[in-house]
């Protein structure tokens, strides 16, 4: 394809062009400048640094990979052209944007971003600037290609954990400054590696030098241990090393919310949120195989018993206290799942999506309507829910709530393990493959599909219920369409009907978005990238239901239209 | 590895013993102070919506904020002020996001937020627990600084804004008494504050003596307002009300003019509209109509909107900002009055001290008017803590074909109570 | 499938029976209480239903892209909002520089079709784009996957415009010439929401013609019939695909400058979704894959919110009936969908892909 004599331009320009159109991109819409004042070392690397020459550096990347059997002169210079190639549309930006007045319609093209762009040295100059460090950047990521396998995967690890925790320093600085930390100086300690968010240059050489030498050691350990170990039965020794490290797991979990702060707890507080959801979505959509876009609907159901049920304020029916409005809120939970799940029966996929939807929607309106609004509170929403309380002690902070969620959690994660392997579970499963053939066989459809949908109900009411408990005051606002996109993407993105699964989904998409608060805006823009880019990568997951991956190859094999829906 | 934890453990060893050197000082304080070490910064909170539809709320209140630490050299006590700006959004559970964030910093000494009134609702209880004085700027709602069991305020808490009970009295009074209205409509979108607004116009309406026609609400995200345009007709009321936020106020100006039956009746729109792009947007029709919101004037206002154009650049974009000014200004004042100093520059700051100080506050010569925190009485069983507002920084402004057609901004006030 | 229903679970039937029934009731009640109060008067009748047209066409327009997507594809293209969105937003832009000229005022049919034209290359452009980057890889994969992949493409291309052009309202310069009334039946209508609907009907009539005249569209018919067979008769699906998602972008974009003509305001990045969702609603009511389902689908939704609150609710007792209009939306689709589960208009390819 490519001649043999010279390199082939096309491909150089191709990926150039790429690495331009990304580092255009996260220019004009602004995160460069956004960013610009963020340091992740010391003040000399800033995240708009990486966003800038991320591009040219991935380019040159590229265009070495394409051109492996060439000499290696030549392999840094086509990651040179491709750099510099990659630098192109910015260039135009830059002198499109001093001839003309952009500013009316594209908002993020400002002076402070040119200012930034041209490191401050003019129009032609900074252009020529630009370009210039574009394509030893594209070098640098062709040079990078061409180093040996080990050396480059330290420096891998190096820089990205480098860089992660200077990305990341915000919660770093948190942990170190949670409560039993502190105590043995913690927050000094944090105060020397952070500055302002930017990690201390002396500290990150050392992070650097550390990571890259243990990785280093690592890598030609495992090649050392490869070459003389067999592989050996599991002996009494690893049975008890398992077992010293479920103690292990089992510890941290209980310990964690003391480890990581307050904040922290409170994020973990709502990945768990998350997973209770997660679990029973799963049961709908993961084993029954019935897409359900209005998921919220149940949680807003069990929020609002909650609030009903205990509430304090003149709304408050009972007052009864939190443990025994939580069955209460699993019950309500079962009935409104069955209830809207007897119109949807006879409807399959699609139809089944936009209905439930559509249910989610009412429920919210009428949460928030005028006419329901002497029960339940209308635009007023439930205030004075009392939190969850023990002979007197109350759960009034994120730490604690976090035990709660994670006994209702396992209580899920148990009772999907449960109904997976029941005759229920194998119902489900035969519906969710083809409806006539399941019916065929004997299998209740009417029955199985209820029951799907009130058990799925529950847990998410269940979670609304603790959800209102921790919140103390609900507003018809909260539910919306986004956490049912959440709880689906969740169960997706982690490995549609496995359990660790939703743990994994419900961490990366709940747990790291509230990690990088500080991107603001930036957030939605980021979780919409990683969902597309999931998809793409890994279809089935990162942690894929053993059964569901091997569906996934048959279809794969077949070419054919999948019945994941339907 | 080993050599990294050697130099760790070191640093943490390091920094024990120098922790253990100061602490001569005895705190007393109820709820505990904060010790802030010489060269360390003193640490100022802020929560407020930084995105969302609400946005431009939070990027008035951070200027009026910044402008007044910038007023002060970034300096307390010879200590630098440093601001932490958490995205409450304008829900409950962002608002509680952003307390348990802000309150798990143990640095911070006093808080400026939130912007919405439900996320302040959800926030109020982990703000108030954990010792931090919060001022907010343009939280609303009557219930937050109301005490009883229907209403949520908790130590703490105070703002420097208006409530609710305020702002709809002085639309009731102007359209009442001013424009001789008797009929009124009016419209909220479901969100707590417009609710709670058109209530408490419509209720100070009929005591005054006029009908209210129609109470009625469209959902955020409907863009047809021609249904209950139509419902409002029907009565054909005087004026019609609306303390509703962009997009659907422009909707309802613009459409309104195709409804037959509406050609007479007034619009009064509320602060939420009070935004500069909101003439252009709404297009001829809103022309000759009002708006009720935060009125601020005289040379120290212009002098602090010279500062907004040199610092920040532009006008701001609503009408808050100067509230933010007022209630960091009383926030600092007040760490200033409870600070104790050591001799080698170690400040501390009671945190009970800190809030009995900003309660204390009267005769507060603010940009929007003389401020006093102190309890009030707005009627029986309406007893308020920490409402400092008086009610005086409030006006109705007209919108004239100068707003609409030529981006002026502000429009010229019509009426102050 | 229904019989088999019908044997043994007769509760079940009877439920949904009266599940109809009740609502059926009530919805008459409803318009029989409206009907007798005459609290409005023709004119404001009028200017509903011609609202409601309007409206409803621009659901239409937008349905188109979600039908002919599913048809082809079987995917709900979730980011089809956002593509309407992207050449609304981007034109409101042009149509300012256009009005400042005078340009637009002055020649307002060339003004507006070169908007069209514009918003339309957008729109179809993002579409393409789209797929290309993010569908055409997942192309056999489980039904799931291209949907979570929309929903995340519908949250980038959000907050990408978002970036690129800010998140303040903007909204359309008034077109003059389009705000002038008319009399349509001895009642006044603006010209604007007679163009919008006319000109709707004759883009989706145009739409309607290529797919089952052309042999492009013949192509497109085949490929959503069966996928194999069309490649083994040498047609070239992605080439379908691709024009079929360029086709949805085109209409969609179009719909964006009819909306901005109707309803100048609201203009952001956020435009999209709520107008995304009801438009896959009316797609769904009408058959979903069907053409003239789509087209019935939109128009009849758009009528049915702008009449069903003063309509139906009202006459029910219930207070601030205009906040349930979207409640009222959905309620009626979940009843169309209970009685007729293909849609009003039956989906082109019914159980196959089951």
């Amino acid at each position: 394809m490519n001649n043999q004599i010279g390199p082939n331009w096309r491909t150089i320009v191709r990926f150039g062009l790429i690495g331009g159109v990304v580092a255009l991109y996260l220019s004009v819409i602004g995160m460069v400048e956004a960013f610009s004042a963020r340091n992740l070392i010391g003040t000399f690397i800033t995240l708009a640094q990486i966003l800038i020459f991320g591009g040219p550096f991935v380019a040159g990347y590229l265009t070495a990979r394409e051109f492996k059997d060439k000499p290696r002169t030549t392999i840094i210079l086509c990651g040179l052209a491709a750099g510099a190639m990659a630098s192109i549309f910015q260039v135009m930006l830059i002198l499109i944007a001093h001839a003309v007045d952009l500013r009316f319609m594209f908002v993020s093209i400002s002076p402070g971003l040119m200012e930034i762009l041209t490191f401050g040295q003019g129009q032609y100059l900074g252009s020529l600037i630009l370009a210039a460090l574009s394509a030893v950047m594209g070098a640098i990521g062709a040079g990078y290609f061409l180093l040996p396998g080990t050396i480059s995967r330290t420096l891998t690890s190096a820089v990205v954990v480098t860089l992660g925790v200077g990305l990341f320093s915000e919660n770093v600085n948190q942990i170190l400054s949670s409560n039993w930390l502190s105590l043995i100086g913690g927050r000094s300690v944090a105060r020397l590696l952070i500055q302002q968010k930017s990690l201390n240059p002396i500290v990150a050489l050392v992070l650097f030098l550390a990571v890259g030498g243990l990785t280093y050691w690592r890598a030609t350990r495992a090649k050392a241990q490869v070459e003389s170990d067999d592989e050996s039965p599991a002996t009494g020794r690893q049975k008890r090393f398992r077992t010293v490290m479920l103690i292990i797991a089992i510890g941290a979990l209980l310990g964690l919310p003391w480890i990581v702060g307050r904040f922290l707890s409170q994020v973990l507080f709502m990945v768990g949120l998350y997973i209770m959801m997660g679990l029973g979505l799963n049961i709908v959509v993961g084993y029954a195989g019935l897409l359900d876009l209005g998921y919220v609907a149940f949680f807003a159901f069990g929020a609002y018993t909650m609030g009903v049920i205990t509430s304090a304020s003149p709304l408050g029916l009972t007052n009864l206290n939190f443990w025994i409005a939580l069955p209460i809120c699993a019950i309500v939970g079962v009935l409104t799942g069955f209830v809207l799940g007897v119109p949807v029966l006879r409807m399959r996929g699609d139809y089944l999506a936009i209905v439930t939807l559509g249910f989610g929607e009412i429920i919210r309106i009428l949460a928030l309507s005028d006419w329901l609004a002497p029960f339940i509170g209308g635009a007023q929403g439930i205030l004075h829910i009392p939190y969850p309380s023990i002979a007197g002690f109350q759960f009034k902070t994120p730490e604690w709530m976090y035990y709660l969620v994670i006994i209702g959690s396992l209580l899920a994660g148990f009772l999907t393990i449960r109904l997976r392997e029941s005759r229920l579970g194998r119902q489900w499963m035969a519906m969710r493959e083809d409806e006539d053939v399941a019916e065929a066989m004997g299998i209740n459809l009417v029955q199985t599909k209820l029951l799907a949908f009130a058990i799925g109900a529950a847990f998410s009411a269940l979670a609304g219920g603790i959800f209102a408990a921790r919140l103390g005051t609900i507003f018809p606002h909260t539910f919306n369409l986004l956490w049912s996109i959440n709880a689906l993407s969740l169960i997706i993105v982690g490995g549609m009907g496995s359990i660790p699964g939703v743990m994994v989904g419900a961490l990366i998409l709940v747990g790291l978005p509230e990690l990088l608060r500080e991107f603001q805006e930036y957030r939605l823009l980021m979780y919409g990238i990683l969902l597309v880019v999931m998809m793409l990568v890994k279809p089935e997951g990162f942690v894929p239901a053993a059964r569901r991956q091997q569906e996934l190859r048959a279809h794969a094999k077949e070419s054919a239209v999948g019945t994941a829906a339907d | 590895m080993k050599r990294l934890f050697a130099v760790l453990s070191l640093l943490m060893v390091a920094s024990v013993a120098l922790g253990a050197c100061a602490a001569p000082f005895d705190c007393d304080d109820a709820i505990g102070c904060v010790d802030i070490a010489p060269g360390d910064p003193i640490h100022i909170g802020a929560m407020l919506t930084i995105s969302g539809a609400t946005a431009f709320l939070g990027e008035d209140s951070r200027g009026g904020v910044e402008i007044a630490i910038a007023d002060r050299d970034t300096e307390l006590l010879d200590h630098p002020i440093q601001l932490t700006v958490e995205d409450s959004l304008c829900s409950a559970e962002g608002g509680q996001t952003a307390a348990t964030k802000i309150t798990a910093d143990p640095t911070i000494v006093g808080v400026i937020g939130t912007n919405c009134s439900s996320a302040m609702t959800a926030a109020m209880s982990t703000m108030s627990a954990s010792g931090v004085t919060t001022l907010s700027p343009t939280n609303t709602a009557p219930a937050l600084t109301l005490i009883g069991e229907e209403y949520t305020w908790e130590p703490g808490y105070f703002r420097v804004c208006h409530t609710d009970l305020f702002q709809g009295a002085v639309a009731a009074e102007f359209a009442y008494n001013e424009l001789g209205a008797r009929t009124l409509a009016t419209i909220h979108d479901g969100s707590p504050y417009a609710d709670q607004l058109q209530e408490v116009m419509a209720a100070r309406f009929a005591e005054l003596g006029g009908t209210v026609t129609f109470q009625g609400a469209v959902n955020v995200g409907d863009t047809d307002m021609r249904t209950i345009l139509t419902t409002v007709a029907a009565d054909t009321p005087d004026v019609l009300y609306f303390p509703i936020f962009e997009p659907e106020g422009p909707f309802i100006v613009a459409q309104s003019s195709e409804i037959s039956g509406l050609e007479d009746t007034i619009l009064i729109g509320a602060d939420g509209l009070l935004v500069a792009g909101f003439p252009e947007n709404s297009g001829e029709n809103a022309i000759g109509m009002y708006l009720s919101g935060p009125y601020v004037s005289g040379a120290s206002y212009d002098e602090f909107l010279t500062k907004w154009d040199d610092q920040i650049g532009g006008v701001p974009p609503s009408g808050f900002h100067a509230f933010a000014y007022d209630a960091t200004n009383i926030l600092l004042d007040a760490i200033e009055e409870v600070a104790v100093v050591d001799s080698d520059g170690t400040v501390h700051i009671g945190r009970q001290a800190l809030r009995d100080a900003v309660t204390a506050t009267t005769g507060f010569d603010g940009l929007t008017g003389v401020l006093d925190c102190g309890q009030k009485v707005f009627g029986e069983g309406l007893t308020a803590n920490g409402d400092c507002a008086t009610g005086e920084a409030l006006g109705v402004f007209k919108i004239t074909a100068a707003e609409v057609l030529e981006d002026n901004w502000p429009p010229p006030v019509e009426y102050t109570p | 499938m229904l019989r088999r229903y019908l044997e043994r679970f007769n509760w079940l039937d009877f439920i949904l029976l009266m599940f109809r029934v009740v609502i059926l009731v009530a919805i008459a009640i409803g318009i029989f209480n409206s009907v007798r109060a005459a609290k409005y008067t023709d004119n404001q009748w009028a200017t509903l239903v011609f609202a409601g047209l309007a409206q409803g066409s621009i659901y239409a327009l937008i349905a188109m892209g979600y039908t002919l997507v599913y048809g082809i594809l079987l995917m709900i293209n979730f980011a089809h909002g956002e593509i309407y969105m992207a050449g609304a937003l981007t034109v409101v832009f042009i149509a300012h520089i256009f009005n400042d000229s005078g340009f637009l005022n002055a020649q307002p049919l060339l003004a507006i079709l070169i908007m069209i034209v514009i918003a339309a290359a957008v729109s179809t452009i993002l579409n393409v784009v789209v797929e290309r980057l993010a569908y055409k890889p997942l192309r056999g994969a489980p039904r799931l996957v291209p949907l979570i992949t929309a929903i995340g493409a519908s949250f980038a291309l959000q907050y990408t415009f978002r970036g690129l052009y800010g998140a303040q309202y903007r909204a359309y310069p008034e077109v003059k010439a389009l705000r002038e009334l008319v009399t349509v039946f001895g009642y006044k209508v603006p010209l604007v929401q007679l163009v919008v609907p006319a000109s709707a009907l004759v883009l989706m009539l145009g739409l309607y013609f290529f797919v089952e005249r052309t042999k492009m569209g013949k192509a497109m018919r085949s490929v959503s019939e069966d996928k194999d067979v069309a490649r083994l008769m040498g047609i070239n699906i992605d080439r379908v695909i691709v024009i079929t998602f360029a086709l949805g972008g085109a209409l969609a974009g179009a719909a964006g400058v009819f909306n901005g003509l109707f309803r100048p305001q609201g203009i952001n990045f956020y435009m999209g979704f709520f107008p995304g969702l009801k438009a896959f609603t009316a797609a769904v009511l009408g058959g979903i894959g069907n053409i003239a389902g789509a087209m019935v689908g939109g128009v009849f939704l758009g009528l049915l919110e702008s009449l069903g609150p003063n309509l139906i609710l009202e006459g029910l007792g219930i207070p601030s009936v205009n906040q349930l209009k979207d409640a009222l939306s959905f309620t009626m689709l979940v009843l169309i969908l209970i009685f007729r589960p293909q849609g009003i208009f039956g989906e082109r390819l019914a159980e196959k892909k089951a």
